[in-house]
């Protein structure tokens, strides 16, 4: 064996002429630099010079009206630099400062135009590039922008704890009606929680192309909602991995139930994070009247949420602490959530994070699917099917009566 | 309960939402260029006006103003440049006029930093304002030195083959040929030319078009003469205008007044050449003015300050400033006036 394994390590040296394996790794890398480099330097030969004039795309990330200015986020998602050169309100040469130097590709700029809107009314917004081409913006409903001050932070927070926590928790007090119901029924109740968060899944995924399509291109419009998707998925999978490995590291074997709670309560919890962006968006923007109905359709359609998480620790007698532990993980994103929505939007952020919620909860069903097995071992029998439609009618319906 | 979608609401909310940085932009005192004469300092390579726009009127960024020497020329030349020609006498007595006129693409800065691929006659928009006297006999060698087919086509009494539209005479002239109109000056008013090729609304919203004044055989009374010509840019070329001018620079005459005379008689040729929307016209502050429809006849039709005008269609205007200061003068369709349209006259002693 020994002489073996010494004549392949000859042949291997003799093939390379003794170099080191790290820098038969960085060879072709070197070389890779050196000719895109030397591409560069050459400006591309053989290529000749651009054909027609420069494409030039501004994408508006973000809108603020304060009295008398509009302030628009602007990014390149173009290949080209773009200028600003003018500015128009509703056909009118308006006086505005901001985006001096061209704008380079996927840079950001901000532009103040001096206007003196009228609340509840629509603007167009003309931005006249340097080229004489246009990159227009329409304001639907002009509102005032709230000012991002500590008492708005209060009220998102408040708003974050009606529609995520309360909701969540109420749900949770199911714990105990599950704890009596027959195997066969818990198994119908696992299965409507898998029902539930399908649909989630496909609203957030929905959601998420369908902000992505909203926003700027620059950083992958849809595919950031996939990208999401598979990055949650998958680091959702090593974390339950790792944590599979402790616990039977632990002879905590049986104790997979509180385990598969947390990651319902991680998935939950992701999802709630985009709600709370679209709700926190939705406020800021001035297309959402709060009030008692927003408020009621949250709860009863997050209280099932709640019953997704504690469905799995039915036979298992978690602590108060643990319980509420559950609670806050699924439920206080959403506070989070609506402080990025309303404070710091970015359509690409926010796709991306429906995108990620989506993924989560796909890995949360992945894991909760084997508990719907009955005694013969069958995933889709007629009680977990049942379970299923009523998980997601149930979200359907009460999704109709939030409808942020 | 209102019905609220959430995907309506966030499809309109999602670009319109409030920003921590705007509040942070708000809450650090400071001062933005905009604010009257910091501008002006920010502002250097534009600081050759003198008058900064007033804050109460829609004006381009900061007051700024167009390159004229780069444009090769200004809205103030433009405005009382009247080309007489070379004129000689022809052996029967008559005065004969010549003119050469050339096509050139050019690029015009039509609004501060907006550049804009125009086509032009002698390299400026409008063209050479061509004036002679009634009976003159007319010659005007065309040069087309534009990449692509052109003619003048005038208004006014000439014979068919003069008439510079393709298929009639020497028709399309194309790059690099020439070809010379030859008619006589008639009827005395003002009247305009333009290129006659097709797509026609395109050959004349890049710039190919000027006044043309036919004097009366009896001149006129003197007065302080002015042309202007109303048109306006499809930067975008999406048969809209984004800019408004008399004399192609938007705001030029509020930027830099045009400076009358108290009681002095002012004559303004007016011609309106806007492509793209149906109408144009002027209107004036302050005063009342006599209006000649096509300068053709020696009566006003109306004692006025609006006028409404299509394209093609041109008036004398003709009145005395009996006060000093500052008169405005505008379009009186207000958007025009917002996108460009609009100026000053400065009454002085």
């Amino acid at each position: 064996m020994e002489a073996r394994a010494g004549s392949d390590r000859d042949l291997r040296e003799d093939r390379t002429g003794g170099l080191p394996a790290w820098l038969l790794g960085l060879v072709p890398l070197l070389l890779i630099l050196a000719a895109i480099g030397s591409f560069v330097m050459l400006g591309g030969p053989g290529l000749g010079e651009r054909r027609g004039p420069p494409a030039e795309e501004l994408a508006v990330e973000k809108t603020s009206l304060r009295p008398g200015t509009i302030e628009l986020t602007l990014r390149n998602d173009g290949p080209d630099a773009v200028s600003v050169a003018q500015a128009q309100v509703n056909d009118a040469f308006v006086q505005f400062a901001g985006a001096e130097q061209p704008i380079g590709r996927l840079e950001s700029a901000n532009v103040r135009l001096q206007q003196p809107w009228i609340e509840g009314e629509a603007y167009e917004v003309a931005l006249i590039t340097s080229s004489g081409g246009t990159i227009t913006h329409a304001i639907d409903v002009a509102v005032e922008t709230p000012a991002t001050d500590l008492s708005f932070f209060g009220l998102m927070a408040l708003l974050g704890i009606y529609v995520g926590v309360i909701p969540v928790a109420l749900g949770m007090l199911w714990l105990p009606w599950i704890r009596r119901i027959p195997p066969a029924w818990l198994r119908g109740v696992m299965a409507l929680t898998v029902g539930l968060l399908a649909f989630l899944a496909i609203d957030a995924t929905l959601e998420g192309l369908e902000l992505a399509g909203a926003g700027s291109q620059a950083f992958g419009g849809a595919a950031l909602v996939l990208i999401g998707a598979v990055v949650a998925f998958l680091a959702l999978t090593g974390v339950s991995g790792w944590l599979g490995q402790r616990r039977r590291a632990a002879r905590d074997a049986g104790a997979s139930g509180g385990h598969l709670a947390l990651l319902v309560a991680v998935g939950i919890g992701l999802h709630n994070l985009g709600e709370g962006v679209a709700i926190g968006a939705a406020y800021s923007a001035g297309a959402l009247a709060l009030g008692a109905f927003l408020v009621v359709g949250f709860a009863l359609h997050n209280t099932t949420e709640g019953l997704a998480i504690v469905a799995p620790i039915a036979h298992l007698r978690p602590s108060l602490g643990r319980l509420a532990l559950l609670g806050v993980i699924a439920g206080a994103p959403a506070v989070l959530g609506a402080w990025i929505g309303a404070a710091a939007f970015n359509s690409s952020l926010a796709a991306f994070l429906f995108g990620f919620g989506a993924g989560a909860i796909v890995q949360v069903i992945v894991q909760l699917a084997p508990s719907l097995r009955d005694g013969e071992g069958r995933t889709l029998h007629p009680v977990a099917v049942t379970g299923l439609l009523t998980g997601m009618a149930l979200m359907f319906a009460t999704g109709l009566l939030v409808s942020v | 309960m209102p019905q609220l979608s959430r995907r309506r609401l966030l499809a309109a909310s999602v670009p319109a939402i409030g920003g921590a940085a705007a509040a942070l932009h708000s809450a650090v005192p400071h001062r933005h260029p905009w604010n009257g004469a910091e501008a002006q300092a920010a502002a250097p390579e534009h600081a050759g006006h003198t008058t900064h726009s007033d804050g109460g009127h829609a004006s381009f960024r900061d007051g700024r103003t167009v390159d004229d020497r780069a444009n090769g020329f200004d809205a103030h030349t433009i405005l009382r440049d009247f080309d007489w020609g070379r004129s000689t006498r022809l052996p029967n007595g008559r005065v004969l006029r010549e003119w050469e006129l050339f096509a050139v693409d050019k690029e015009i800065e039509v609004a501060p930093g907006v550049k804009f691929a125009a086509w032009t006659y002698n390299g400026r928009i409008p063209g050479p304002t061509l004036r002679c006297r009634e009976g003159d006999r007319l010659r005007i060698t065309f040069v087309n030195g534009s990449a692509h087919p052109h003619t003048i086509h005038f208004h006014g009494i000439h014979p068919a083959e003069m008439d510079g539209v393709p298929g009639l005479g020497d028709g399309e002239i194309p790059p690099g040929g020439r070809t010379v109109y030859e008619f006589d000056a008639l009827p005395a008013g003002l009247h305009l030319y333009h290129c006659h090729v097709r797509p026609l609304a395109e050959h004349i919203a890049k710039g190919l078009y000027g006044a043309f004044i036919v004097d009366p055989k009896d001149a006129r009374e003197d007065a302080d003469e002015m042309v202007m010509v109303m048109n306006g840019f499809d930067t975008n070329f999406d048969r809209t205008n984004e800019v408004y001018a008399a004399n192609t620079i938007g705001f030029a005459y509020m930027d830099k007044p045009i400076v009358a005379k108290r009681g002095e008689l002012v004559r303004v040729y007016l011609v309106n050449v806007l492509e793209y929307d149906l109408i144009n016209s002027f209107h004036l502050h302050g005063n009342l003015f006599d209006y000649f429809p096509t300068g053709t006849g020696k009566t006003p039709s109306e004692l006025t300050d609006t006028v409404m005008l299509c394209q093609g269609q041109r008036g004398i205007l003709e009145w005395r400033f009996p006060n000093l200061g500052k008169y405005m003068f505008h379009a009186h369709q207000s958007e025009f006036t917002e996108l460009g349209w609009q100026g000053f006259f400065e009454v002085v002693d």
